[in-house]
């Protein structure tokens, strides 16, 4: 069957989400590939918008981060100091799941500015909810196109902390949260190594070379000795992600890319 | 009691020159009728203060009101960049605009802090990240029981906030629903406080005892503005236009479009409002 190389990436972050978790979720790709899951293999995982919708089961993907469609088909909806003090900082969330406009070696995250603070190149939104998404939620997933642009060796900004320079650096700072644990792009997945903290590639995509992947990496990027091959999306899995991506586009809301 | 007034009148008396103003409504009830009037009344060299500045603030900052803009988030949700926030910060047009960059949970932390009268505000936040070294109003504190370093910012305490909600009563009491973001913290932690309202109405038709009210004398004055939230949008009322979102990204990329949209929509409409267009109506 064909699929595209996007379909792939949201089909994989999908797959690592679990029927238990609770997801505090990022707009655009994040958004599709929490609600795949809910739709195929997650229907009881809890998905959190930081407009302060608990539990929101949309129908069609939100353009934005407090669509009406988050409020109206959510348990609950909550202040957003209530959400980031009790459900955030309180350590209530297992996955955080962001995207990223540049992510370093060692999983930090930029969404802040390209070039200098004072001088940008590139003045990017900023941060909203994910410096404290990063360091409070259990574990953090990051869904990102791989291109040089975005896989730098270092970021220009850390806007949301993920392993420093690497090593212990999260303990040392006090966190007690295990920081970025999966990279979903859509040529590969990539893992922190277990000690360095560096992100190695650790399954790659139907028909992706390793030649790709370190093309399109910024570093010499590090394959893992027990190198997996990501399994191709499902008839099922594509069906329920074109039908959730077209009917959120005529509604108005995200659509196909 | 608060004053019930004319649109022109509540901005041309609540809100200065040089003022800290936050106009706040998590991409719900953002208080664009309110902006526009700002705009139109020629204010400067405001301090704007916003979560997510949305296109409300993009029109302010470009039109010229801002000197400084104290946010956490500042683009177009779902569409891209906020060119006219882009343009002051890179480029200086029409004037330059100082930030100060908070995340999310510092902001929200701040006006529950203005709210509670505290000097400060207090979070886990920040941690690793490099906002510390570029914004000086974000330190770290030990707590003195257990010695965890934690983050402390100021508390926001705005000069006037603005909101939008669904109705207000004719004893001045209003009622918001839905996504109801930061704006109770807001209004309870600025000096001064003018709510735009769907409706004026006898009955607040409160859902739940549970439900988001700001009593009466909490509140300045209450402009009653149909329609006042657009694009974003209302609950209960009408729905967020998602396409005008959209459009806008083309509109505000260059001056010469932005300025023809701002003078043809803002700057030659009156401040009367426009009769309300009722969407799908719940409770």
């Amino acid at each position: 069957m064909d699929y595209t190389a996007s379909e792939m990436m949201m089909v994989a972050a999908a797959r690592a989400l679990k029927n238990d978790d609770v997801c505090l979720v990022g707009i655009g790709m994040p958004s599709a590939a929490c609600n795949l899951a809910r739709l195929t293999h997650a229907p009881n995982i809890t998905l959190i918008y930081e407009s302060g919708t608990i539990g929101a089961k949309p129908y069609v993907l939100p353009l934005s981060i407090g669509d009406p469609e988050l409020c109206e088909t959510a348990l609950t909806t909550v202040s957003v100091p209530e959400m980031f003090a009790y459900w955030l900082q309180g350590g209530r969330i297992t996955v955080g799941f962001l995207a990223a406009a540049q992510i370093d070696r060692f999983g930090n995250i930029n969404t802040t500015v390209i070039g200098e603070y004072s001088k940008p190149k590139v003045r990017l939104p900023g941060g909203g909810g994910a410096p404290e998404i990063a360091s409070s939620c259990d574990q953090v997933f990051v869904i990102v196109s791989h291109s040089p642009r975005a896989f730098v060796p270092k970021v220009d900004f850390v806007t949301s902390f993920g392993f420093g320079t690497g090593g212990n650096h999260r303990q040392r700072l006090g966190l007690t949260t295990m920081g970025p644990s999966l990279i979903v792009t859509d040529l590969c997945l990539m893992r922190p190594h277990p000690q360095t903290k560096e992100l190695l590639v650790t399954s790659v995509h139907p028909s992706v070379t390793r030649e790709e992947i370190a093309i399109r990496t910024g570093w010499p990027v590090q394959f893992a000795g027990d190198l997996a091959h990501t399994d191709p999306p499902t008839a099922g899995e594509l069906a329920v992600l074109r039908d959730l991506l077209n009917r959120s586009g005529q509604a108005g809301g995200m659509g196909p890319s | 009691m608060p004053r019930f007034l004319a649109l022109t009148d509540a901005i041309a008396e609540y809100v200065h020159n040089g003022d800290t103003v936050a106009m706040e409504g998590f991409t719900h009830l953002i208080p664009f009728t309110a902006g526009h009037e700002v705009i139109r009344q020629g204010r400067r060299n405001l301090t704007l203060v916003r979560m997510t500045p949305d296109l409300i603030y993009d029109q302010l900052i470009g039109m010229g009101c801002a000197r400084k803009l104290i946010f956490s988030w500042g683009g177009n949700p779902g569409v891209g960049s906020l060119h006219r926030l882009r343009d002051a910060v890179e480029n200086g047009w029409p004037q330059p605009l100082e930030l100060e960059e908070h995340s999310h949970a510092g902001i929200a932390t701040a006006y529950a802090a203005g709210a509670a009268g505290l000097p400060l505000a207090i979070l886990r936040g920040y941690v690793g990240t490099d906002l510390p070294g570029v914004n000086p109003n974000i330190r770290f504190i030990e707590d003195p029981f257990t010695g965890v370093r934690l983050a402390a910012i100021p508390s926001l305490r705005p000069d006037v906030s603005i909101v939008h909600a669904q109705r207000a009563d004719r004893a001045g009491n209003v009622l918001l629903e839905g996504i109801v973001g930061v704006q109770k913290e807001a209004v309870l932690a600025a000096t001064r406080a003018v709510v735009t309202v769907e409706e004026v109405v006898d009955d607040l038709r409160v859902a739940s005892s549970n439900s988001v009210v700001l009593p009466s004398w909490t509140i300045d004055a209450i402009v009653e503005a149909p329609g006042g939230a657009r694009p974003s949008y209302a609950h209960g009322y009408y729905r967020r236009d998602n396409a005008f979102y959209t459009q806008w990204d083309a509109i505000s990329r260059e001056h010469e479009t932005f300025l023809a949209w701002m003078n043809e929509n803002v700057l030659r409409k009156s401040s009367s409002p426009s009769p309300p267009i009722r969407g799908r109506r719940k409770g």
